[in-house]
This record gives C-alpha cells, sequence and structure tokens, in this order.
C-alpha cells in the first residue's frame, strides 16, 4: 500500500477580546505598573480578579491593588519553552500569591540557577516589561529576591480607576497539526495525479463515492473497491459567487457548482469556466480542465454535449 | 435545595399526575436576551451571557441559588477562539457547586441545548435548569472558521453562503418557485424585527424595492436575503410542574422535543428537503399529539438564515405539501398576520449570535404561548413551533410548546 498523504496545517488567528469593567482594570493596571484583586462579599481578595464571585455568583467590582511582591505556592519546571510562552529559555511555571491577595496568579519565574532554586514559598517580585500596553505580558515574568529581614507589606491604594482605559486585547492564537487525508483519499489525489478520477463502491449499498471517504456514511462499512468515474459529468446545481474571499486567488463573479460526475452517485463540487458565468445551467455537460500543477482538475467546460435531461440527475441534487 | 415539592406526586395544580413512570412536564418559566447587535465591546463573553441568565432568572423571579444545573450551547470553539468557554462561564451562570453541561451540535446548538435542559427535568434528574446559548460573533470569524485551508482540498468557498446557495437553486428547479419568494421572506422578517426590541437589524426604511435591489452574494441569494453577524445571549429558566406552578407569570410547556442527524454527505442525501428534518418533526408532532401541523400549530419561529429556506422548511416540517411551501410564504399565509405566522420576531434573518440563533426560536416560541411577545404576538397563540439545523442541513433540533401543560 503506498504511503498514505500528510501535510502540515497551521491555522492562525488574531482573536480579539473585549474585556468587560473588571478585566479592563487590571490589564490597564498592569500599564500602570498596578497589579489589581477584587474584593469579595466574604472580604477575600483575588487575584487575578473575576467579574462574579465563585462562591456566591454575585457581580465583583470593589478592586483593590496588591503588592508586586508575594510567594511561589507551587511550581512546575519547563525545560524546554515552546514558541509565545514567556521566555526563550528554562523557567519554572509558578503561581504566586502576591502579597494582600488571596489567591495566587499563574505566571513564568525566571530562575537562573535552575530547578533545584525553585521551591514553594520562595519570595518573588514582579519584572516589569519595559513597554507596556495593558497586556498579562506587562509582567515581563516573576523574579526571586531577598527579602529584608524586617520586610512589611505596604498596599499601594489604588482604586481601579484610570484615564485611557484598555477595553480589549488581541489574542493571537494558533494551532499546529500534521494532517493526513487517510489512506482512501490520498488514492483519489494520487490518481488525480495522472488525470484519472477514481472513486470507492460500497460494498453494502453499491454506490460509488467520489471523492471516497473510506467507508459508506449510510452502510458504516469500509470501502475498497475502486471505480473510476467521469471524467465528464453533469452540472446537478450551482451558485453564481460573487463575493472576493480573502483566501481564495479566484476572481469573482465565478461558478461554484456541484458536478455529478458519469458513474458517480452523488457530485463533487468544482468551478466552471469557458463559458460565460450567467450562461452555465443546470443539466450542462462538462468535463475537467486538468492543471499543469497536477492534482484537482482546475475547473471544468462545458464539453459541447446536448444539456442532461432533469430525470436522469435529479436524484443526484 | 429548589425542590420543596416531590415533583413525582406534584403539587395541588388540579391536573391529573403523572404516573410514576412518565416523564416530568417540562415548563419554561423564564425567558432573558441580551438586545442583539454586531458588537458588544463594552462586556466580555462573561458579561454577555450573565446578561441574558438574570433576565430570564429576572422573568421567573428566581435566584441563584433556585437554579439545580446549567446547560449551554454555543458553536465551535473555533469561532471565537475560546477552548471550552463552559469552564470559564462557570462562575458568571452561578453553576460553581452544580452540575454544568455544554453542548454543541453546530448552529442548531441552541435548539439541542434547551432539550437537554429539558430531558433533565422530564427525567426527573434535577427541578429547575438555567439553559443559555450564546455567541459573540465581532470576537469570532466565522467565515474563516469555516474555510479553513485543509491540505490537499480545493479551496472554492468561503463561509456559509455558497454552501447553502446551490441547494436554493436546487429547490427552485424542483418546485418552479417564482425567483421573487427569497425576497418576500428577507422582507417579511426584517419587517417583523422592527417589532422586536431584541432584534439585531431594525432597518426602519426597509421596502421591498431595496430586498429586490441589494446586490447577488452568491447567486441565487442577495445580500439583504442573508442574515447579519451578532452578539448576543438567549437563556431560559426550566422546571417541573412544581416550579411552574410557583411561577408568577404563564409557562410555556413542552409537549414535544426531538433532535435528529444525518451525515452532511452521502449517496442519496436530499439537501432540499433532508431526512433527519422530517423524522425530527415527525417525531415532535407524534409526541404531541398533532395530526395535521398547518392547522393545529398556530406560529413557528424557524431557522431561516438564508431567506429561501422558509419555504424549504415549510416543506420539511410539514406545513405544506412537497413543492408547495413557497406558495404559503408568496400568499403572505407566514406574516405576522397571515394564518400561519413564521419568524414573527424577525427570525435568523435579523438576528445571527449563531450558538444563541437556535435557542432564540426556542424561546420566541415559548414567548408566543406565554402571550408576552409584546408587539410581534401572535393573537391567541397557543402552540408554537420552534426549530432549529446545523451544519450541512444535518443536525435538527425542534420543540413545540403549549399554553396549556400536556395531558398525557
Amino acid at each position: 500500500m503506498p504511503e498514505v498523504l500528510k501535510a502540515p496545517l497551521v491555522v492562525e488567528f488574531p482573536f480579539t477580546r473585549s474585556l468587560g469593567p473588571v478585566q479592563s482594570a487590571f490589564l490597564t493596571g498592569l500599564r500602570e505598573r498596578v497589579v489589581l484583586g477584587v474584593r469579595t462579599a466574604d472580604g477575600r481578595t483575588l487575584v487575578p480578579p473575576v467579574e462574579y464571585d465563585p462562591v456566591t455568583s454575585r457581580e465583583l467590582s470593589e478592586l483593590v491593588e496588591v503588592a508586586a511582591t508575594g510567594t511561589v505556592t507551587t511550581w512546575a519546571w519547563n525545560h524546554e519553552p515552546r514558541r509565545g510562552q514567556p521566555l526563550d529559555r528554562p523557567f519554572a511555571w509558578v503561581l504566586v500569591r502576591l502579597d494582600g491577595a488571596d489567591t495566587a496568579l499563574l505566571h513564568a519565574l525566571d530562575v537562573p540557577g535552575g530547578p533545584d532554586s525553585v521551591h514553594t514559598g520562595l519570595r518573588v517580585r514582579v519584572r516589569w516589561a519595559g513597554e507596556r500596553s495593558g497586556a498579562i505580558t506587562d509582567i515581563a515574568c516573576f523574579e526571586p529576591y531577598e527579602p529584608a529581614t524586617d520586610e512589611t507589606f505596604a498596599p499601594g491604594g489604588h482604586d481601579g480607576r484610570f484615564e485611557d482605559l484598555v477595553t480589549g486585547i488581541v489574542a493571537p492564537a494558533r494551532l499546529d497539526y500534521t494532517y493526513s487525508p487517510g489512506r482512501a483519499q490520498t488514492a483519489y489525489i494520487q490518481a488525480l495525479a495522472e488525470r484519472r478520477v477514481v472513486g470507492e463502491r460500497c460494498p453494502s449499498c453499491r454506490k460509488v463515492y467520489v471523492p471516497p471517504r473510506g467507508a459508506c456514511p449510510t452502510c458504516g462499512v469500509a470501502t475498497a473497491e475502486r471505480v473510476e468515474v467521469g471524467p465528464r459529468g453533469t452540472v446537478t446545481t450551482y451558485c453564481i459567487v460573487n463575493i472576493k474571499a480573502k483566501n481564495l486567488d479566484i476572481e469573482v463573479p465565478y461558478v461554484y457548482a456541484h458536478i455529478a460526475l458519469d458513474g458517480a452517485d452523488l457530485a463533487l463540487h468544482g468551478r466552471i469556466a469557458g463559458i460565460p458565468y450567467d450562461q452555465v445551467r443546470m443539466g450542462l455537460r462538462v468535463e475537467p480542465v486538468w492543471s499543469d500543477e497536477g492534482g484537482h482538475p482546475d475547473h471544468y467546460r462545458p464539453t459541447g454535449e446536448p444539456d442532461a435531461d432533469y430525470e436522469t440527475y435529479k436524484e443526484l441534487v | 435545595m429548589s425542590r420543596a415539592t416531590n415533583p413525582a406526586t406534584g403539587p395541588a395544580t388540579g391536573l391529573a399526575k403523572s404516573p410514576a413512570t412518565g416523564k416530568e412536564p417540562v415548563a419554561v418559566v423564564g425567558i432573558g436576551q441580551t438586545k442583539h447587535v454586531a458588537a458588544r465591546r463594552d462586556v466580555s463573553i462573561a458579561g454577555l451571557v450573565r446578561e441574558a441568565a438574570q433576565r430570564a432568572l429576572h422573568d421567573a423571579e428566581l435566584t441563584w441559588s433556585d437554579i439545580d444545573a446549567v446547560v449551554i450551547g454555543k458553536a465551535p470553539d473555533f469561532f471565537e477562539g475560546v477552548m471550552m468557554p463552559e469552564l470559564y462561564l462557570a462562575d458568571a451562570l452561578g453553576a460553581v457547586g452544580k452540575p454544568m453541561l455544554r453542548v454543541h451540535t453546530a448552529g442548531s446548538v441552541g435548539g439541542s441545548t434547551a432539550l437537554v435542559a429539558t430531558n433533565l427535568i422530564a427525567g426527573r434528574v434535577h427541578g429547575t435548569v438555567l439553559t443559555l446559548a450564546y455567541e459573540k460573533q465581532s470576537e469570532s470569524n466565522a467565515m474563516w472558521g469555516l474555510s479553513l485551508p485543509i491540505p490537499f482540498q480545493q479551496p472554492l468557498l468561503a463561509g456559509a453562503g455558497g454552501f447553502f446557495a446551490p441547494h436554493v437553486r436546487a429547490y427552485m428547479r424542483r418546485t418552479g418557485a417564482p425567483d421573487t419568494v427569497g425576497s418576500l421572506v428577507a422582507y417579511k422578517d426584517r419587517r417583523n424585527a422592527l417589532k422586536n426590541p431584541y432584534a439585531h437589524l431594525h432597518e426602519h426604511d426597509i421596502t421591498l424595492e431595496k430586498v429586490q435591489a441589494s446586490p447577488m452574494l452568491w447567486d441565487p441569494i442577495r445580500y439583504s436575503e442573508t442574515c447579519p453577524s451578532s452578539d448576543g445571549a438567549c437563556a431560559m429558566i426550566l422546571t417541573d410542574r412544581a416550579g411552574a406552578a410557583r411561577s408568577p407569570r404563564p409557562a410555556a410547556w413542552m409537549h414535544g422535543g426531538a433532535m435528529r442527524s444525518e451525515p452532511t454527505l452521502f449517496a442519496g442525501k436530499d439537501f432540499v428537503s433532508p431526512q433527519a428534518g422530517k423524522d425530527c418533526a415527525a417525531d415532535v408532532y407524534r409526541q404531541a399529539g398533532i395530526a395535521d401541523p398547518r392547522r393545529e400549530i398556530d406560529a413557528v419561529e424557524m431557522y431561516v438564515p438564508f431567506s429561501w429556506y422558509e419555504p424549504m422548511w415549510l416543506e420539511n416540517l410539514g406545513f405544506a405539501d412537497e413543492g408547495e411551501g413557497w406558495k404559503l410564504t408568496e400568499s403572505g399565509v407566514t406574516e405576522l398576520d397571515g394564518d400561519l405566522p413564521v419568524n414573527m420576531s424577525g427570525g435568523v434573518l435579523s438576528t445571527n449570535p449563531i450558538g444563541a440563533s437556535g435557542m432564540i426560536r426556542f424561546a420566541e416560541a415559548a414567548l408566543q404561548v406565554r402571550g408576552q411577545a409584546g408587539e410581534h404576538q401572535v393573537d391567541g397563540a397557543r402552540r408554537a413551533l420552534g426549530h432549529a439545523y446545523g451544519g450541512g442541513s444535518q443536525f435538527f433540533s425542534m420543540w413545540l410548546v403549549g399554553a396549556e401543560p400536556p395531558t398525557s
């Protein structure tokens, strides 16, 4: 059996987030080197602050400043930082309870001494980023420090009201996959390179699937019998696309059609060209126009045959 | 803590008791929606869902502590890029210390979410359940999410309109419907939306000519025959018979509810009138004892993201014979003052926070039989259908609600 195809699939998008009042104050605070928590009805201070009380479900709004120093409550060593993580050298993920807070904040701890120098109870302080924009990365990371023997915590007393609030952030997301279309579609794609269209027949209902998926979705059984179909086919239905998609290198208007290749039991999708877009019709007989780069036909064009009678393809619409 | 009365025996409501083995009757006693808009930049996703949930609690005159469980739904995580948002939304929905479930069935999710919540009550697992669905499309990119550059596939389309447009053409060919019908639906729904304060699009200067003159995006679908992108949430409080007896306002009673699914593509799939949709409707009517939906149902909220889906679903749901759905639309039967009003709220064509759109259909059906739909109320509506579909016409969820409790 030939090797199954594989290819990287990277999905990336810069999502926007509206922050709401509490996160807005928190992130604006970071920009101003102020760490804010939120006070709950039972007098606890939650850092990072949340909009709704986890115990009572009440809306929370009383913002209080906590210190930029705190204590590690637990940690894990990160041997190999990945893309997008706070530091590009090994570091500790830490939960830090800042002085004045009752809950701990997740962040990175920069410890040149390695994992042996991290422990629960370690005193740490915020290392502020040089350029701050109102994001969690305004805290570049935490770093250990040697507290004075008479160290006391004096809250800054900021009430969380700022000029020029940060109201939204951009949260880029990136997912890295290795995509494989599987055995059946690999064979289909390899046949396309030879300008042949090969589907698979269901052993139970005898329907020919093009492109094949390796199984019949109706009968739930594997398909293996290869059947060459086409290359000619019938346009069963279509639409005329008038909006240009950012990720698509096709000039508008163009015709996107469902094409039932001769011998196939369901239509596949393709573009129709070689005919003015407004003359495409249901029943039009078409054939593939192969691209020099191999793979899928670039488009389908009219064969010049008489149109197929509706009765001959209506079950495939 | 919220069930003072044993629901198996029921309070003294004067109704026939359900047998201990039967299902508990389920009532809608609270409904809340946000004002749907293009972008709610003033709230986080948590703040958005909170607003709808609080309005539903307020309508039911209940508090967070009266809720036994929370069932939420939204469209794919991919749309907003928040993975497993139900984890982050537990605080906002008062779900801490309670069961919380998340449902996902693509565009039909708002409906199936409500049905999962319903079943928790019908099965006497819980007495009172908050169910909610949302989408914050301004923080999302559905068109991108639906058109990922999958290796080895030929990129041909962007978004949902191009996917559905060929099926609309197939419907027109099959039925001989004149190409004017789509615009009639859009014109009706956008006018209905003017009577619904929560609807997203309020096009005060809408005319039929404007709809007809709007550009073809995916011919035969015009711009004005296409749903908008909305930020919004919809919440309902569902409860058992004891809960309904305590309700300060009229309840809507669930008489039938069903979900069906089928593959996106298979040989013999009927995209114009999918079998799963027919089966789903038939199950709902059987449960509700409906023999003739056209005569026995007073109002319908159906999932019509592109205007031609109104006549298509009228047939699929059994309100018209095959090939006849467009005639109901064309003759004005589905107008707000018609014999079978459809999408009194303005429908998906006027408001589309994707994940919430199905639940809005269900909630608007309930508002009608509660007599609380305000300016878009259908006089004397006693039975209403809420309908949702999703994916490549492959997930269906529906419920039928009535002003009276079920008798069996």
